[in-house]
């Protein structure tokens, strides 16, 4: 019952987006049913489809999580751009400086790497607002400006193949490589980018369940999220709990450069990140800061994404923006929940206990 | 003068009125007593149009009449002061009286006849409000006034009160009473709703009392008492005596010198206060909200930082000045806060995980893998063996917190301190809020913690509340301790004396 009182605000909210945007294929002229069969069938293909729906899944995994840790704690964090990009690039860097190292040791380093930089990156703010009580928010957008800025700066003059025109490192050594999917998987494709980050990432989610609901830290991460100052009665310190969760949140952001660095192309490419981060809060909404919602709304992300290529090419005259007011109007319908609550719950199709 | 019938309102599944009636005769003063949602208030804000009945009428004057909002109430000459005053901070007593009813054409404001009406009304019932005066400056008790004001300006025959004394000192209180009757004696009518049984019969005339969203008893007030009320309020034999055996004193186990405890910008709250609290006694702290009671017992707790606090504190002899809540509470000092919302409960949070709050991170709550994770089935037991010792309803450990009423949250969080076996007990407001029969039972179990052998420090602002409790009672006022006087025979008015500074 709770499950499913969960899952039908984000379910409602995904319907009447898609409503909303047959209507707008209507406006432009093209079949709303042929283009949602477009969407989902390319989606959902095997293997190029599936394929690539995970593989686009996978970043907006991490960064779901990443805000849902931040949230659960009270805090919003709007820079897993910003740590997923010095994150990637610091997993490739240990990837190129200690290339000869064999695959045993180098693997651990880089994937440590990932995991230590998104989480020192974010804890710098979560460091100034317990020390100094400055906003999150702010600090976390600034941080992403200087973290693009910084790791552009680092490929375009330290890093960069000499004569390369793109603005990408050299590549990382083959002990660093993970596996793509399609090694194990019968009838995957290996040309297909989806990789072991994925399975990181199903792994990723269970771990901060765990974590959040199951052990003593995640109880007072969401204790300082629920009440801070009844928190701090029962003498936990919001502080730490800031600067934890502000870390753990930063080092799920900088899991992306796994799947980036060493699953999909095995150097850093500057500017690689499709807006991840930002897409982490919306996924982390629709998903109602839950791991299993961030998945499955992670999911639909991915299958958006991938359908929306195809919208785009093979209508007459609906285009990628679609997809993206598409994505918009999703997310705009899980903002106004409340909108939904009210009626739905007036007509007694879900009754919230009140004793 | 008033009269509902057969009145019947429902919230969603919640029958806040079932079929009740109520009369309420001109130029009387009419108390309407019950426990916290009994329904009072609702029956009262459906006759100033607030809510509208499901079913039934509202007569005023012996004549049927529509009341769909407070518009309609105020046309027929009923007011209303609400419990949580609804006045504009910065605006002065005429401003925030004419508010909704200026006089003056469209466009322009004639304060000045509206002052002069209002001195003429203060006059009339020796209000003692200085028109021009500016809200935020007057104090609670002269506020209070300001929204007689308004209803009296507005030509209000009948007054609907809505715990109208919750806010005001012992002294305010007897002030407050001499207006009601200067009311009735110029033929208004006033409808008071309290839960205080003492009020009732110093005050009214007639009672109506509630239970469960209906009427239980219509009385005249003289042929009755407070065991009989308190009866009918709760629906079986209520001791309203706290019923309390000799304090077997032992060692000190507080000991707090020259305590100051300031603001972060600086302004004092706490002054050089020292006192002592030992085993097996209970130490009242009596005072008028907002005299240090607060940063006092969180200064004790380990919630204010330690920059903002200077002087000593000893728990048996050892300094924890310094120490965090944490620390203290593991030497065995329990608190159970004054605001339950803010410092008490995880609202969110289901009873079970409410009842770890502070040992969360201990055994036997957590297990497994060097302690790290959270015991679910241990969590479970002691949420079970808290709700079912301290009666808390419904009985349902995965019920969020916020879903309990007021009382049963006070006792979940009782409960929780109390299953720390603490030597020292803090403990403010223990029963605000809280229904009769649990503050019986509140009572009941305070006093049994201290005679097992805790130190009690109880503040409170109910003056009834410490002075029955307490077995030494301090009086605190502007951050400093005023006074030490027995309970035992100290009377109201000499501690009201010192509560307000006077000696």
């Amino acid at each position: 019952m709770k499950l499913i009182s969960e899952l039908i605000f984000p379910l409602i909210a995904v319907l009447a987006a898609f409503v909303v945007g047959g209507i707008l294929v209507l406006i432009v002229g093209d079949s709303p049913i042929q283009t949602y069969k477009l969407l989902l069938g390319s989606a959902l293909s095997w293997p190029d489809g599936i394929g690539y729906t995970l593989f686009n899944a996978t970043p907006l995994i991490f960064t779901g999580l990443a805000v849902l840790v931040g949230f659960r704690c009270g805090l919003f964090n709007i820079g897993c751009e910003g740590q997923l990009y010095v994150a990637a690039f610091a997993t490739a860097w240990v990837g190129i400086t200690y290339a000869s190292l064999s695959a045993w040791l180098l693997l651990p380093l880089c994937f440590l790497a990932a995991v230590f930089a998104g989480a020192l990156w974010a804890a710098i703010p979560g460091v100034l607002k317990a020390r100094f009580g400055s906003h999150e928010v702010i600090n976390t957008i600034m941080l992403n400006f200087i973290a693009v800025a910084l790791v552009g700066y680092f490929t375009q003059y330290h890093y960069r193949i000499p004569g390369d025109p793109i603005m990408q490192t050299s590549t990382i050594g083959p002990g660093a490589h993970i596996a793509r999917l399609g090694k194990f998987v019968p009838g995957l494709p290996e040309r297909i980018p989806l990789n072991l980050a994925f399975v990181f990432a199903l792994i990723a989610c269970v771990l901060v369940y765990l974590f959040l609901w199951r052990t003593k830290w995640g109880y007072e991460i969401r204790a300082t999220g629920s009440n801070p100052t009844a928190a701090e009665y029962g003498g936990i310190s919001i502080r730490k709990q800031i600067v934890l969760a502000m870390a753990v949140s930063g080092a799920l952001a900088g899991m992306v450069g796994i799947n980036e660095v060493l699953g999909y192309r095995y150097r850093y490419y500057d500017g690689f990140s499709a807006h991840y981060g930002f897409f982490g809060i919306a996924v982390a909404l629709l998903g109602r800061n839950h791991p299993v919602g961030v998945l499955l709304s992670a999911l639909l992300f991915g299958m958006l994404i991938r359908g929306g290529i195809f919208v785009d090419a093979f209508t007459n005259n609906i285009t990628k923006d679609l997809v993206d007011v598409l994505q918009g109007v999703i997310i705009l319908f899980v903002a106004a929940e409340a909108f939904f609550r009210g009626p739905i719950s007036r007509y007694g199709l879900l009754r919230r206990s009140k004793v | 003068m008033l009269e509902l019938r057969n009145i019947t309102k429902r919230f969603g599944e919640v029958l806040a009125n079932d079929q009740i009636n109520i009369k309420v005769e001109a130029g009387t003063i009419h108390a309407i007593v019950g426990e916290n949602g009994a329904g009072k208030s609702t029956a009262m804000r459906i006759a100033y149009g607030f809510y509208t009945a499901d079913s039934g009428e509202i007569l005023i004057d012996n004549q049927v009449c529509q009341i769909a909002t407070p518009h309609d109430a105020i046309a027929r000459g009923v007011g209303m002061v609400h419990q949580h005053f609804m006045l504009v901070a910065p605006m002065t007593v005429a401003e925030n009286i004419v508010l909704g009813a200026e006089p003056g054409s469209q466009v322009s404001l004639d304060l000045a006849k509206a002052a002069s009406e209002i001195r003429k009304l203060s006059e009339e019932f020796k209000l003692a409000v200085d028109p021009n005066a500016v809200v935020e400056n007057l104090s609670v008790g002269q506020q209070q006034r300001v929204e007689l004001l308004k209803a009296l300006y507005r030509h209000a025959q009948l007054l609907i009160l809505d715990e109208p004394t919750a806010v005001l000192t012992p002294q305010e209180v007897e002030e407050f009473f001499a207006i009601l009757r200067r009311m009735r004696q110029q033929g208004k009518t006033v409808v008071i709703i309290t839960h205080k049984l003492s009020e009732v019969l110093a005050i009214s005339d007639e009672v109506t009392v509630m239970r469960d969203g209906r009427v239980v008893g219509r009385l005249q007030t003289k042929e009755t008492n407070a065991a009989e009320l308190a009866r009918l309020m709760v629906g079986r034999e209520v001791l309203l005596r706290v019923d309390k055996p000799e304090a077997k004193i032992g060692a000190t186990k507080l000991k707090v010198s020259d305590l100051s405890v300031t603001t972060k910008d600086g302004s004092s709250r706490v002054d050089k206060v020292s006192f002592e609290v030992r085993a097996g006694e209970i130490v009242g702290i009596a005072g008028v909200e907002g005299n240090g009671q607060t940063e006092l017992i969180e200064a004790l707790s380990g919630l204010v930082e330690s920059s903002q606090i200077s002087g000593a504190i000893k728990f048996e002899g050892k300094d924890i000045t310094r120490l965090g809540a944490r620390l203290r509470r593991e030497l065995g000092i329990a608190h159970i806060p004054e605001d339950r919302h803010r410092r008490g409960l995880l609202l969110e949070f289901d009873l079970a995980e409410n009842s770890i709050l502070g040992v969360h991170y201990r055994k036997p709550v957590v297990a497994y893998a060097g302690d790290i994770f959270l015991d679910n089935a241990a969590i479970r037991r002691r949420a079970n063996e808290i709700i079912e010792a301290f009666d808390v309803r419904p009985a349902n450990p995965d019920l969020p917190a916020r879903s309990l009423s007021g009382g049963n949250q006070q006792k979940l969080i009782i409960g929780r301190e109390f299953d720390l076996h603490p030597k020292l007990l803090l403990v403010s407001q223990p029963t605000r809020g809280v229904d009769i029969g649990a503050i019986e039972f509140i009572h009941r179990k305070l006093v049994a913690l201290r005679d097992a052998g805790c130190a009690v420090l109880l503040v409170s602002a109910e003056l009834e509340e410490v002075t029955s409790l307490s077995d030494r009672l301090l009086i605190i006022h502007k951050g400093r301790i005023v006074g030490e006087v027995d309970p035992k025979t100290a009377t109201n008015e000499e501690i009201g004396l010192m509560m307000t500074g006077g000696h």
